[in-house]
């Protein structure tokens, strides 16, 4: 059977172009970039020229941007590496519909002692601009935002939040591991000190991201070594992965983001047209390109993706990090979800190689599968 | 996360539903915790002549909804109401967070003989 993968969220299929690119550097040219020889010299060129790319797609220098293995480190660094630079303060703002890895490290700061506030969201998922100035005090160092929320895929006005902490002279950072490549992103003019990227999102490969940390920030390393990346993360460098990286967002243009609403669109409208006691969830505006989040009421999310992947489509419940917990989904709970309801939802997310025949085949089966589950739900009147 | 033997059943779960005229009723769960699991039964001389079951809850719920339904079919109050949740998750490889699930399928059928013995006090 051929599958279809609705399941962007997660992860992406890496680009035909990204892999043939990669290639040569896994047993061709496979120096070290920190090597004299002609081989780590090749590597140094090319991660060098990887790290421009990054850097210009989001208005940002190339000193200011560091590798790393990804979205959850990037995020680490940044609240761990702030937390500990600086001795001004001790007190981080993040909101409650951030990334587990945000939220982790956040309560982990909290049991050495920082204070922390979990900012609420609307039901739309949006932050308040009020709430932010308000919590902000003479002690505060950093605040985390999630740009994309990779579970309902609101997106957040960083510019307005951004200038907000630069008022206040306070670091502002975002997790842009979603919106990457799909929203604009530009640190000068969205007011960002820090900001997480990842690869394996945009059809890159995984183990590979990014921070980038505006020049003359302080901030604590807590990978210590050969020094590599301006001192700030030591580690040899994953050569083929920064290529692939570099080479997933050189391919990420316009016209594939305009698929993508186009298809979300049609997702979304056809739903609503078929299937009853039906809710979209995040904001219908401000959303990912690439992200539907429905509640489909009186049923579990798990049944439905169960039987969507028994017809070949590949879907989610929410984040694919929390399916190894019952704990219902932290992001519906804090956009104002009953917890009884908070398991009925189901994650859609494409990319540039979804097709409108697949679009057509999910809205086909899509409604046979929730009114089998819905005949054998003991709740009716939902 | 599950084995290909949950899949199977949850391709195709048995007896899934209600019983309109049903003897007994047994409800276990709540939305607030997650899985809820309703069963039905018909009882004719002191046998399971039909089971059925409503479940909202995760693939292992209606997984073992399901394998409860199929065991209980047949046998004497008595004997059903031995069924623990180890018999229904015998050889299913249940991830541990999902094992709650068969002891809720086991408790939800000894509530409903419960409703039964107590309507009909046999």
């Amino acid at each position: 059977m051929k599958r279809i993968y609705m399941d962007n969220g997660a992860t992406t299929k890496v680009a035909p172009e990204v892999a043939k690119v990669m290639k040569k550097y896994f047993s061709d040219s496979y120096g070290n970039s920190s090597s004299l020889h002609k081989l780590g010299r090749d590597a140094n060129k090319k991660i060098e020229e990887a790290r421009k790319i990054i850097a210009d797609s989001i208005n940002a220098e190339p000193n200011e941007i560091i590798f790393t293995s990804g979205g959850t480190e990037s995020n680490n660094l940044t609240l761990k590496g702030i937390a500990f630079a600086n001795e001004k303060g001790s007190h981080i703002i993040v909101t409650k519909v951030e990334h587990d890895c945000v939220l982790n490290s956040a309560k982990w700061l909290e049991k050495q002692g920082y204070k922390i506030t979990y900012l609420n969201v609307d039901t739309d998922g949006f932050v308040n601009e009020k709430d932010l100035e308000k919590s902000i005090n003479e002690k505060t160092i950093l605040v985390s935002i999630i740009h994309g929320n990779n579970e309902v895929g609101t997106i957040q006005n960083l510019e307005k939040l951004g200038k907000i902490c630069r008022k206040r002279n306070v670091l502002f950072h975002t997790d842009a591991c979603q919106s990457y490549t799909k929203t604009e992103i530009d640190v000068k003019k969205q007011n960002l000190d820090l900001v997480t990227l990842n690869s394996h999102k945009i059809h890159g490969p995984k183990g590979v991201g990014a921070l980038f940390i505006r020049k003359g920030i302080n901030i604590t390393p807590w990978q210590h070594g050969g020094g590599h990346e301006f001192n700030l993360r030591s580690g040899t460098l994953n050569v083929p992965g920064i290529i692939g990286f570099s080479e997933a967002v050189k391919i990420a243009n316009k016209k594939d983001i305009e698929h993508m609403i186009k298809l979300r669109e049609k997702i979304i409208e056809g739903v609503f047209d078929k299937i009853s006691d039906v809710k979209l969830n995040g904001s219908k505006k401000e959303r990912l390109c690439n992200n539907i989040n429905f509640t489909f009421f009186g049923i579990e999310g798990e049944g439905i993706v169960g039987y969507l992947d028994e017809k070949g489509i590949c879907a989610s419940t929410g984040s694919a990090c929390s399916s190894n917990s019952l704990e219902p989904s932290h992001v519906l709970q804090a956009i104002g979800f009953e917890r009884k309801d908070c398991n009925s939802s189901l994650r859609l997310t494409l990319s540039r190689y979804n097709t409108e025949k697949e679009v057509d085949y999910l809205l086909k089966v899509l409604p046979e599968i929730i009114e089998k589950l819905r005949r054998f739900t003991p709740y009716k009147n939902v | 996360m599950y084995s290909q033997k949950v899949l199977k059943i949850f391709k195709k779960p048995k007896n899934m539903g209600k019983i309109k005229d049903a003897d007994a009723v047994g409800e276990v769960g709540n939305l607030n915790c997650g899985d809820v699991m309703k069963i039905y039964l018909k009882v004719e001389k002191n046998k399971i002549k039909d089971v059925k079951v409503e479940t909202f809850g995760c693939i292992a719920a209606i997984v073992t909804s399901s394998l409860l339904t199929e065991m209980a079919k047949g046998k004497t109050l008595d004997e059903a109401y031995k069924i623990t949740n180890k018999d229904i998750s015998e050889g299913l490889e249940l991830p541990n967070i999902k094992l709650h699930c068969s002891v809720l399928a086991a408790s939800a059928l000894r509530k409903a003989i419960d409703d039964y013995r107590k309507k009909f006090k046999v």
